[in-house]
């Protein structure tokens, strides 16, 4: 008796699912993707490829000459940093400007670029193995870190700070967390400076910062607090719901990684950044995407050459 | 609704609770599924509300389903699920073989290795195992996870071979060594093939667990299934289509489950019928080991 | 071994944690794997088909789906409650369709014969329950059910991943502050096999005290 119906019940889902992955595999879907929400730049700006770049003594550069492409490693859930749109694949943001101006200063075609999303508990091994030669992605300058890669840079300098939904009116900075739930990344720098600065605040913690700002919009949590660049993405998207509040209580410099004993590369990284400084090409990209959250342009920060160890 | 067809098509297997009800008894418990009915109705009704009421049918959060970008990568995540399950099954099926031939080995050592290896692995979390592999050993999420699934189903798998192989009848084994057949012989001519058809179910079943647990993939960054709908649902430019995203991916994975599933059981059935499985018996397809046995 | 004397209370918290998920979403498996159980064998259609769809369902379900549904689906429907009790509902909900299979098989080992001697004594339906089926069903799903409990304790380190404080999740700070991971992932191990190993006893002692002599 019972048999028969699960029989049954096994004839139904096979349907069920044999409808749904015609449905899916039928691609009768249109092109193109979605659209977007908060503000869109008209343009990108282009970058001039250094065609006759050379710089023979970077092991990463020359492998990524005779492959033909750069890997470069990046976020794809950060809103105006590093997003990746679901639909094209397509990678934007100020992390992906950088990476693009980088290139081409490294003598890369735009097409010849390949970004790779990388979760921040990898990025060490992607670089030490060689699965990426960069990696741009909200990736703070730390001495820990500089035991395992090497970082050019930096180009931007974040600082914590806290977002909130609209409606929050009881915080402005972190000592207001007292009692309220507070998300971030598990183990990351923001989640230990609160938990050792702030202990009365209840901390929450997931891989990622999207799955923390659902969890503000559905009053599962009251603050999300990370870098302010990262949330200034985030408020940007909806500025109904969400707003980020106080000044930054840290300073997070932001540099390109690279694997550590490429000392050619930083170097070369290094001078690039210079140059795109100088000549205003920093600053278009910061317009064209971060600035677009309403936050002026700020001086990029004074590039660090330390020694090679 | 008349009498036969209330009756027929899903009356409960003879229990010891009560008798085949009578005339009375069975207008009573037409009543109660009457009540039951509406209760249940009324329950889905408040779903179907919450549903509505909190507007997880606009336009807004279901249009990305309609590009075909969303579902290519729906589908992307769907064959990399299914890539985790394929390598996870070989070679879960290999480890398997190979700690159960360890376990009825005649060296100690060897059977005292494998016995400590599959309770070992059968007594730790999968995902321990997994975060394990991918974390401390710094491997890529996609054999991070079919590592931890093989180690894991491989252990359990391996006892269910185990398991068949003493079951088969002694008389099969005995005729086997005085017909003159040497131990590797006899198991892979004679018990082997046995067991293994009369444990094909309970085989199939842990295969059920395996699929199901590649979702775990999903907490070490591995582009499955779950991680597309994921990005999908946490993006804010659909509206945080998260509702919406389990309604399409749910009935895919779970019928996937129960399209296995159901295949445990039709095997059942049929070697059930099979003549060669006389000397093993065939057992019902359970819903897979969850665990190590407090045996 | 200074990683686990240097964090205890780290350790400690994750490893309570891991307990109070057991043992809360052992209690709600219990108590829903009951009910459906009973739904599963009840004389009323609609109820058994309740019965069956929960447990087809939940059954076939990855557990990690269940929680991305119930963790993050739950709060859009206005229900804000704590991280723990949606894990420990997700866990519940989930086990509860293995339990009320084991319960169902196990009253269906006792022989109808039994019942039907019950009822010409002039047994009601309650005492029949009571004095005659359930104690022998309850001798039967002894080892079966401590089995399923195991899994839900191993199960639970799940939730980790979604923000509850349990035992496998503390390997991240540990990661963060720079100690040998190698190290971290033993001592959790360790506090799993007590979890595991201590449920396994509770059930052997049971199974001795009130088993079914074989």
């Amino acid at each position: 008796m019972l048999r028969t119906k699960n029989t049954r019940a096994g004839r139904a889902a096979a349907l069920v699912t044999g409808l749904l992955l015609a449905a899916l595999a039928a691609g009768c879907g249109k092109d193109g993707s979605p659209p977007v929400k908060g503000p869109k730049a008209d343009e990108l700006p282009v970058y001039q490829v250094d065609t006759a770049f050379d710089l023979p003594d970077s092991r990463t550069w020359t492998r990524a000459k005779q492959r033909g492409y750069l890997r470069v490693g990046a976020k794809e859930d950060q809103p105006y940093l590093g997003e990746k749109d679901p639909a094209s694949g397509a990678y934007t943001g100020f992390d992906i400007e950088i990476a693009r101006m980088m290139a081409a200063s490294l003598g890369f075609e735009p097409k010849t670029l390949r970004f790779r999303t990388i979760a921040s508990a990898n990025r060490e091994t992607a670089l030490q193995n060689g699965q990426i030669d960069y990696y741009v992605g909200t990736y703070t300058i730390n001495d820990m870190r500089k035991k395992l890669v090497g970082f050019a840079g930096p180009y931007y300098m974040a600082g914590q700070g806290l977002l909130v939904r609209t409606d929050e009116n009881d915080i402005h900075g972190p000592q207001d967390l007292a009692g309220r739930t507070v998300c971030s990344a598990a183990g990351s720098t923001p989640y230990q400076r609160i938990a050792a600065d702030y202990p009365r605040a209840t901390l929450v913690a997931y891989d990622t910062y999207s799955i923390c700002v659902d969890n503000l919009l559905t009053y599962q949590v009251d603050a999300v607090t990370t870098d302010d660049a990262i949330l200034l993405g985030f408020a940007a998207k909806a500025p109904d719901e969400m707003k980020v509040v106080g000044k930054p209580f840290s300073q997070e410099p932001y540099g390109i990684g690279v694997p550590r004993a490429d000392n050619a590369l930083r170097g070369a990284l290094n001078d690039a950044l210079e140059a795109n400084e100088k000549n205003g090409n920093w600053k278009k990209a910061y317009e064209a995407t971060l600035g677009l959250s309403g936050a002026p342009a700020p001086n990029p920060p004074p590039i660090d050459r330390y020694p090679a160890t | 609704m008349t009498k036969t067809r209330t009756r027929a098509p899903s009356a409960p297997e003879a229990t010891a609770l009560y008798d085949i009800p009578g005339p009375v008894a069975r207008r009573r418990h037409r009543l109660y599924g009457i009540a039951a009915t509406v209760l249940i109705a009324a329950l889905l009704g408040w779903i179907v509300f919450l549903l509505f009421d909190t507007d997880q049918f606009t336009a807004q959060k279901w249009t990305p389903f309609e590009y075909k970008g969303i579902q290519e990568l729906l589908l992307r995540g769907l064959g990399n699920t299914l890539k985790a399950f394929a390598y996870a099954a070989v070679l879960s099926l290999a480890l398997g073989a190979v700690l159960a031939v360890g376990r009825l080995s005649e060296h100690r050592v060897l059977r005292w290795l494998s016995t400590v290896l599959v309770e070992f692995f059968r007594a730790m979390p999968v995902l321990v195992m997994i975060f394990f592999i991918f974390v401390a050993l710094k491997v890529q999420p996609l054999p991070a996870l079919v590592a931890g699934l093989t180690l894991y189903n491989g252990s359990v798998l391996a006892e269910v071979f185990r398991t068949g192989i003493n079951s088969v009848d002694r008389g099969q084994r005995e005729a086997a060594y005085a017909l003159g057949m040497r131990k590797t012989q006899v198991t892979t001519f004679v018990l082997a093939p046995q067991a293994i058809r009369a444990m094909l179910p309970t085989i199939i079943s842990q295969l059920v667990v395996a699929l199901k647990d590649t979702s775990l993939g999903y907490l070490i960054t591995y582009e499955e299934f779950l991680h597309a709908g994921k990005l999908i649902a946490s993006n804010l430019d659909y509206d945080l289509p998260f509702i919406p995203v389990v309604m399409v991916i749910s009935p895919i994975y779970i019928g996937l489950c129960m399209l296995l599933s159901w295949f445990a059981t039709w095997v059942a059935k049929r070697e059930r019928r099979n003549l060669k499985t006389r000397a093993a018996g065939v057992g019902p397809a359970e819903p897979g080991t969850l665990l190590p046995g407090g045996q | 071994m200074d990683v686990l004397t240097e964090n205890f209370s780290l350790y400690g918290k994750g490893f309570l944690g891991t307990v109070q998920l057991t043992v809360y979403a052992s209690l709600l498996a219990l108590a829903l794997g009951f009910l459906m159980a009973s739904f599963r064998v009840a004389p009323v259609g609609a109820l058994r088909v309740l019965g069956t769809v929960w447990v087809t369902v939940l059954r076939n379900t990855p557990l990690t789906l269940l929680f991305f549904a119930v963790l993050l689906g739950l709060p859009r429907f206005g229900l804000v409650l704590p991280f723990q009790v949606f894990a420990v509902i997700a866990l519940g909900c989930y086990t509860s369709a293995f339990i009320c299979e084991v319960l169902r098989s196990g009253i269906n080992t006792v022989p109808t014969g039994q019942g039907e001697a019950a009822r010409s004594l002039g047994m009601s339906f309650g005492r029949t329950l009571a004095a005659v089926v359930l104690p022998q069903a309850f001798r039967s799903v002894i080892p079966p059910v401590g089995s399923t409990l195991i899994a839900l304790a191993k199960n639970s380190a799940i939730a980790g991943a979604f923000s509850v404080t349990e035992l496998l999740g503390t390997y991240k700070t540990l990661n963060e502050l720079g100690y040998s991971i190698i190290w971290s992932f033993i001592w959790i191990a360790v506090g799993y096999l007590i979890i595991t190993l201590t449920i396994s006893a509770l059930f052997t002692v049971m199974e001795k005290r009130w088993g079914v002599a074989r």
